[in-house]
């Protein structure tokens, strides 16, 4: 069997940012969002190592590092406003968060 | 290529039960489960310091972080408008359209691929030592490393700020 290419690397990681996105549209869970939100931040890390190592260079996985930080930030921010939210609300439905629609 | 293709297998059906399940404790040890797939696909990329901090940082320190705020919330059940019996992908309406817009996304992307057929095979070399990527961190990514601090003082202040109660104010 050939070993994997760049581009079955590519397509693992388009099936996993697909998988994210209907993650945010389908799920009605504010949680359910956030990690849906975190699948398609790993499948763009996945497609930064596979073009790092296919053009032999460490600047791929400098940015997964990145990314991973801006993640975590992220995180730690989405999640204390979904702690706000369910105190006001006591409900973790997006649909119920409608003070801002006019 | 096995493991390339076990991994894949375990990535794609660990992110699909994360959007599938009713009980979101269960999809955060599903996601857990999902980065540790990655974490392997990592290593077979050559690069065992992104493995490494995957599992550490993601698995053990972001998701760690949700676990806690499901099990603060402690709200298992998702109330829509719909019957609850009903499995959350099967819902009529916006719902089915968005995971019709899903698939219409992965089919684009992957026919996008097989277009552009990169059909590189990885060169030989590789950039794997972890003294690399740190002196690059200290030389020419410099900037952005201490930037990352100030952003993570930013999100450390926001979400105490965010989450105090109150009566605090």
């Amino acid at each position: 069997m050939p070993s994997p290419s760049l581009n079955d690397y590519l397509v693992l990681s388009a099936i996993l940012f697909a998988i994210g996105v209907a993650g945010v549209f389908v799920r009605r869970n504010v949680i359910t969002i956030l990690l849906s939100i975190e699948i398609m931040l790993n499948a763009v890390n996945l497609t930064f190592v596979a073009f790092g190592r296919a053009l032999g260079s460490a600047d791929g996985q400098i940015i997964v590092f990145f990314v991973m930080t801006v993640a975590a930030a992220e995180a730690a921010v989405g999640l204390a406003i979904v702690i706000n939210l369910f105190r006001h609300k006591e409900s973790l439905n997006p649909d119920t968060f409608t003070e801002l629609r006019w | 290529m096995t493991f390339f293709y076990f991994f894949a297998a375990v990535a794609v059906l660990a992110s699909l039960l994360v959007i599938a399940q009713r009980n979101p404790i269960y999809s955060v040890l599903l996601l857990i489960a999902s980065f540790g797939a990655l974490s392997g696909l990592y290593v077979l990329l050559d690069a065992p310091f992104v493995a490494v901090i995957q599992i550490i940082v993601y698995a053990g320190a972001i998701m760690v972080l949700f676990l806690f705020v499901v099990m603060l919330l402690n709200a298992p059940h998702e109330e829509t408008e719909h019957d609850e019996r009903v499995h959350p992908l099967l819902r009529p309406g916006p719902m089915r359209f968005g995971g019709l817009l899903a698939v219409a996304l992965v089919l684009e992307l992957v026919w996008a691929l097989v277009k552009a057929n990169e059909s590189g095979r990885f060169g030989s070399a590789a950039v794997s030592s972890v003294a690399t990527i740190g002196r690059l961190l200290f030389t020419d990514y410099a900037f952005a490393f201490e930037v990352t601090s100030v952003l993570i003082l930013a999100a450390m202040v926001g979400a105490v700020v965010l989450a105090r109660r109150e009566e605090w104010r």
